[in-house]
């Protein structure tokens, strides 16, 4: 989505350049522009009234966010425990990085160094690339616990059960990235074989990007093997004697009755509901908090579909939108990273790593909120 | 053409000698490539016009279906759910697909940059995806029009639109894409003026209708990203069921409200900057005397964009909202009526000691004086707390926004197309055609909504299938008025389109104008001018005259020889 | 029964129906004279352009003098004068409107609600209509909840609105001051019948408005009266009718007692059994073809009691 198409080949479709007119106008200065700085202050200025737009985009889901958090904060207290703070700050640490990968790639292009531009923007299309594994296994996790937007939340039980093996949502996630990797791989072989300098540089780094791909999903899933204890003990305040399992009032979900059901299959935990069902009991007023003891709703005020619900429909929306900002940003990147191949950057011409790099750094920006906003809060 | 003296002769007599006369943009190139893929600003504006004029086309003939049913009181060809429908995609297409996009992007496109002596648009490649953008989005409202059937009105509010079945979350995509069409158009003609102006060309040397423009990219950019959030989360309200627009999860079906005006009360001035932009051009030529005030109206235009943002409450007084949160937004309401009042004055005050011909672009600029002016005072009712009370969700509001946005928005649209058809697409119409034209539609449009002002304020409320008897007489005038507007669009049609056939060759500069776009030939040739010319003030009317065997109007002899430039 | 969109009201005066609450004059006397100042501007306005037109056209043997090209004494003249009137507009508004949000603190509360496409009104003493009676010269005030959509109710002849927000509770108070029958619209769009989704608003003496609500607050003996009766006020009338005609969900007419399939195949006999579980859980069973609209229709469970449902069970059965 870039809005600063400036690649001034000359591909315009009307006639040729018999009009007598002076012609030196060089492949990179866009015909209707009189001279480079021209067209450097126009693409800067369209892309920065194009940041301008995608901070409007985002202005009207942090209203909703600050709308509804000031009006149910014990909704986004309790939410926020499902948000594994290790995942988003390591993030946060590769988004920052990346921002500093970009910065270089603009460097690298003002003095002409496309090689030094193909290696940065490489690595800043990697460091995207993990952020979007370690995202995936945030996804499927979450949407494996029915943490879900409003209408398909499932009220958490203390006690979810762990699936052995992967998650299918993190299937279906990994599906596209390794038809990516397995492609370009087999095109960074071929370029090798061919000696095609351009090509190589192309397909190297991207495929390495792809594979950065599964380093954050493996990433990702060691730290939420992690998490998943740390998330049990936040629900449990003391352990006490094992108890038996009864069945969950039928004012529950679909989803809670399958876990009941396995869950009576299952070993029980030994961190029991003893202390929690006090817990609950003195917040609950509310008929659809079930006591029993293995599958019970925790927090029924909040952890419902109109309140908790609430918030994760928000936190999809953010991240969401985001992460398909993201996307878009690997792709102008590596639109980038190909004309740096074909080394078309230099002192007089470096406008589009620039507005790119601009681009990129907006996107940064915009998780360094999110992250606080939504991973934070207690 | 070497014969003959016209202007821009000058810059091209080097050629003239040694080379054919260059093609014109029209001509150049052959074959529909040449044309889908073509990055001159002339050629995209020239392709958006056509779409533009069909989607109107299709919006009115929607219209006149409207007001036939309405013509009775009780159901007559159409069931209510069908009018209901109707009233629906009428609105959707005339306020999407037509009036935002029309007068930037068709006039626009092919204006500015030849107003500013450019080659293109900072940015050719964004203008012609912007025009496809405009075709994909187009493309999803046909696809709603013809399936199920969409009736939510054209404003979607929550929560009918996200329980109804019907092709919601189409529509709302097809919205989602033509935003981006319009913020590119935007996004490209900021910069376009920012760093595209020729030497000389300081901001108060621009001609007022790139003021206009200018103010207008800016709501464009600024608001239409908030329209693009709203559908989405529109469309995830009804895909995903996120709920923060139901109640039943603890969501708010007002907060949809506010999301979506905050984008369409900017939007309005979307509508009606560009079209007063218009008429700036149009007083100041046909009067032959530079525009009154051009300072004022330069400002005018900026505060109004801007003001624009801070209204959007007055949509919602009945809504429930807090008192004084209302109160406010009626303050504000006021804030914006101020700018538009001084323009109209000066508007009228450029006629003053001018020499006023009455050529068609003029009556169509003065029907517009006319109806704006009416449009805009009636929204004093509208603005005020106690009145808006009854008047809200009546036939007064349909009288209102129809007098600004048509009588407004598309008489200037008009005005200008009559006014550089000529320039670009280099033939003269048949004038008494184009002056009977702009009276049928001043006739037919004043017959259509006078009655809705009085139907509104005795109490009949707005998408209405049926009504109640007392109604039935206003309604008839309503839609007589209706048949005549849609008779008098049709002559604007057929003396344009039979210009192509049978109008004469035009001038350079048939009205005696004197900003850039006159000083070039008619069609321009594809690249506008060889170099940026050296700008003068945009409305001086002395250096020219009239030239019997030009048919237009040329530089004295004596500045031209001279080259005098102020 | 009268069908409230055959009324034809004559306007009381060019603009605006009767005056028929406190708030009316007020609005008027505003409304006409936002109006003058408007006729005066436009006046002024085409008087000069049609002047102007005329002594500066275009003519052989003149010529215009184009030097008149700003003047700052008229620039301020045209900004401040307009400045003023649309302050003094605005303050007047306010007072208005402050005056309308208002409730006096002694009111008579009546309850609105709003489906899709029905209004129903609840007394204090708990009785139901679907039109609006209210006494005269008395302070109302109406609290307004929907189930469905937003809709809005609008009396033409008080001068007053408010939108009817699902969620929440609106407010809105007015002052009777005439006797009379006045239309009562929705006028937020709601959907297919939104234009027929009507009632009256009918002002009282006090006497006649507690005869008439004693009347209203006893149903009928008669079974199957009392049946027709809820019909009408429980906004089963908004989607069935009761003459064969297709509304939004099928007709009652002739329908007990016949066997109908179902969504699911299934032929079933309406009965009592039916009826009765198609009140409380309409969800579970729909007819085939109306698989779709079923979810339109809003469980009564808790809102009809055993005895009500007997009524229209016996009212449906009468349907032949």
């Amino acid at each position: 989505m870039s809005a600063t198409e400036l690649d001034a080949t000359h591909n315009h479709s009307h006639g040729h350049d018999d009009h007598g007119h002076d012609h030196d106008h060089p492949a990179w200065l866009a015909h209707h522009f009189d001279d480079a700085e021209q067209q450097f202050d126009s693409g800067k200025l369209g892309i920065w009234l194009f940041l301008i737009t995608e901070v409007l985009f985002f202005s009207g889901m942090f209203c909703a966010y600050a709308m509804y958090r000031s009006l149910h904060p014990e909704i986004w207290t309790f939410s926020s425990q499902f948000l594994n703070e290790t995942l988003g700050a390591i993030n946060t640490g590769v988004l920052l990085f990346s921002s500093l990968t970009m910065a270089w790639a603009v460097r690298c292009a003002m003095l002409g160094q496309n090689r030094g531009v193909v290696a940065c923007t490489g690595m800043t299309i990697a460091c995207a690339a993990i952020f979007l594994g370690v995202k995936a296994v945030e996804y499927s996790h979450k949407i494996d616990l029915g943490l879900l937007p409003a209408g398909f939340y499932v009220p958490q039980v203390a006690h979810p059960e762990h699936h052995e093996g992967l998650s299918k949502w993190l299937i279906y996630f990994m599906v596209v990235p390794g038809l990516f990797l397995v492609v370009l791989t087999a095109w960074y072989g071929q370029a090798v074989a061919t000696a095609n300098s351009v090509q190589k540089q192309i397909a190297g780094p991207l495929s390495v990007s792809a594979l950065c791909f599964f380093l954050g999903v493996g990433l990702g899933l060691y730290l939420e093997s992690g998490e998943a204890a740390e998330h049990g003990d936040k629900a449990h305040v003391a352990a006490s004697d094992s108890h038996e399992e009864t069945h969950a009032s039928d004012n529950h979900s679909e989803a809670d009755h399958a876990k009941d059901g396995e869950h009576a299959k299952d070993e029980t935990h030994a961190a029991t509901d003893g202390a929690v069902s006090t817990e609950t009991a003195s917040a609950d007023g509310h008929a659809e908090a079930s006591h029993s003891a293995d599958n019970e709703i925790i927090s029924p005020d909040v952890n419902k579909p109109n309140a908790a619900g609430l918030f994760f429909s928000i936190y999809y929306c953010m991240t969401g939108v985001h992460a398909i900002h993201i996307l878009a940003g690997i792709g102008v990147l590596t639109w980038v990273l190909v004309k740096a191949a074909k080394g078309q950057f230099h002192s007089e011409y470096f406008g589009p790593v620039d507005y790119v790099g601009l681009y990129w750094h907006l996107v940064d920006f915009i998780w360094i909120y999110l992250f606080p906003l939504l991973y934070l809060i207690t | 053409m070497s014969a003959v003296v016209t202007p821009g002769s000058v810059q091209t007599a080097e050629h003239s000698q040694s080379h054919r006369p260059d093609p014109n943009y029209l001509t150049h190139t052959k074959g529909f490539l040449s044309w889908a893929l073509t990055l001159d600003h002339k050629r995209i504006g020239l392709m958006y016009l056509v779409g533009i004029l069909t989607s109107f086309l299709l919006g009115g003939i929607l219209a006149l279906l409207l007001r036939a049913e309405l013509f009775f009181p009780g159901e007559q060809m159409f069931s209510n759910d069908g009018y209901n429908q109707l009233f629906t995609l009428h609105g959707a297409v005339m306020v999407f697909l037509f009036i935002i996009p029309s007068v930037p992007a068709a006039l626009g496109n092919f204006l500015v940059p030849v107003m500013l002596g450019a080659k293109d648009v900072a940015f050719p490649r964004l203008n012609l995806s912007s025009f496809y953008l405009w075709l994909a989005g187009t493309a999803f409202f046909l696809v709603a029009l013809f399936s199920t059937g969409l009736d939510t009105g054209w404003t979607f509010y929550t929560p009918y639109s996200t329980l109804t079945q019907g092709p919601v979350v189409a529509a709302t995509m097809g919205v989602f894409i033509l935003g981006f069409s319009s913020i590119f158009t935007g996004l490209n003609f900021i910069v376009t003026i920012n760093t595209m102006r020729p030497p000389g060309m300081t901001w108060f040397r621009m001609p007022l209708f790139l003021w206009a423009t200018y103010s207008t990219s800016i709501i464009q950019v600024l608001a239409t990203p908030v329209l693009g959030i709203t559908v989405l989360l529109l469309a995830a309200e009804r895909v995903l069921k996120i709920g923060i627009f139901d109640p039943a999860y603890n969501g708010d079906p007002v907060a949809f409200q506010h999301f979506f005006w905050f984008y369409s009360h900017p939007a309005v001035y979307i509508m009606i900057l560009p079209a007063m932009g218009i008429i700036s051009e149009l007083m100041s030529v046909h009067s032959h005397k530079a525009i009154f005030g051009y300072r004022m109206i330069a400002f005018s235009s900026v505060a109004i964009a801007l003001f624009g943002f801070l209204v959007w409450g007055h949509h919602m007084f009945t809504s429930g909202m807090a008192e004084v949160t209302t109160i406010i937004f009626s303050a504000l309401t006021f804030t914006v009526s101020i700018p538009s009042a001084i323009k109209v004055f000066n508007w009228l005050f450029t006629m003053y000691q001018g020499t006023v011909s009455l050529v068609t672009p003029m009556c169509y600029a003065l029907a517009f004086l006319f109806l704006f002016t009416i449009g805009g005072l009636t929204g004093l009712f509208l603005g005020s707390l106690s009145t808006d009370r009854h008047l809200h969700d009546t036939y007064f509001v349909v009288a209102h926004f129809h007098y600004v946005m048509m009588g407004g928005t598309l008489i200037a649209f008009l005005g200008g197309l009559f006014h550089w058809w000529p320039k670009m697409i280099g033939k003269m119409y048949n004038e008494l055609g184009g002056q009977i034209s702009a009276l049928v539609v001043f006739i037919g449009f004043n017959l259509t909504f006078l009655p809705q002002f009085v139907m509104g304020s005795r109490g009949m409320p707005r998408r209405y299938a049926q009504y109640d008897k007392e109604f039935e007489f206003l309604h008839q005038m309503s839609t007589v008025g209706a048949f005549v507007l849609g008779m008098g669009l049709f002559i604007a049609a057929g003396v344009l389109l039979s210009s192509l056939f049978r109008g004469r060759k035009a001038p350079a500069n048939p009205w005696g104008g004197d900003t850039l776009e006159w000083h070039c030939e008619s069609p321009p040739p594809f690249y506008n001018f060889l170099r940026p010319p050296v700008v003068k003030d945009p409305y001086d009317y002395s250096r020219l005259v009239y030239d019997n065997r030009v048919g237009g109007y040329v530089e004295r002899p004596e500045d031209r020889a001279s080259g005098s430039h102020k | 029964m009268i069908q409230p969109w055959l009324l034809a009201d004559e306007p009381a005066s060019f603009w605006f129906p009767e005056q028929a609450s406190t708030f009316a004059s007020e609005v008027d006397w505003f409304f006409h004279a936002i109006l003058w100042i408007c006729i005066v501007f436009f006046v002024l306005i085409v008087a000069g352009m049609v002047y102007f037109v005329w002594k500066f056209r275009q003519r052989p043997g003149y010529q215009g003098s184009p030097e008149a090209l700003h003047n700052n004494a008229l620039e301020i003249t045209w900004t401040v004068i307009p400045t003023l009137i649309a302050v003094w507009i605005f303050v007047r508004g306010v007072y208005g409107y402050l005056d309308m949000m208002s409730p006096p603190t002694e009111t008579y509360d009546i309850e609105v609600k709003a489906t899709q496409w029905n209004w129903s009104f609840k007394y204090p003493n708990g009785a139901l209509s679907n039109d609006l009676h209210v006494p005269i010269n008395k302070p109302v005030k109406l609290i307004m909840r929907s189930e469905d959509v937003i809709h809005s109710l609008f009396i033409p002849a008080f001068r007053c609105k408010t939108d009817i927000v699902p969620g929440r509770l609106n407010i809105m108070w007015f002052q009777a001051i005439k006797e009379g029958s006045f239309d009562l619209y929705c006028t937020e769009y709601c959907g297919t019948k939104h234009s027929v989704m009507q009632a009256l608003t009918v002002v009282q003496s006090q006497e006649q408005f507690d005869a008439w609500l004693a009347e209203a607050s006893k149903p009928p003996e008669d079974p199957i009266e009392w049946g027709k009766w809820l019909y009408e006020r429980q906004g089963c009338k908004g989607c069935h009718s009761i003459d064969g005609s297709l509304v939004v969900g099928p007709s009652f007419k002739g329908s007990f007692g016949t066997s109908m399939e179902m969504s699911n195949g299934e032929k079933v006999t309406m009965d009592e059994q039916y009826i009765r579980n198609s009140i409380l859980n309409p969800q579970t069973q729909a007819r085939v073809n109306f698989a779709a609209k079923i979810n339109q229709m809003n469980s009564y469970a808790g809102k009809l009691k055993e005895e009500e449902i007997s009524a229209l069970t016996a009212f449906i059965k009468s349907l032949k």
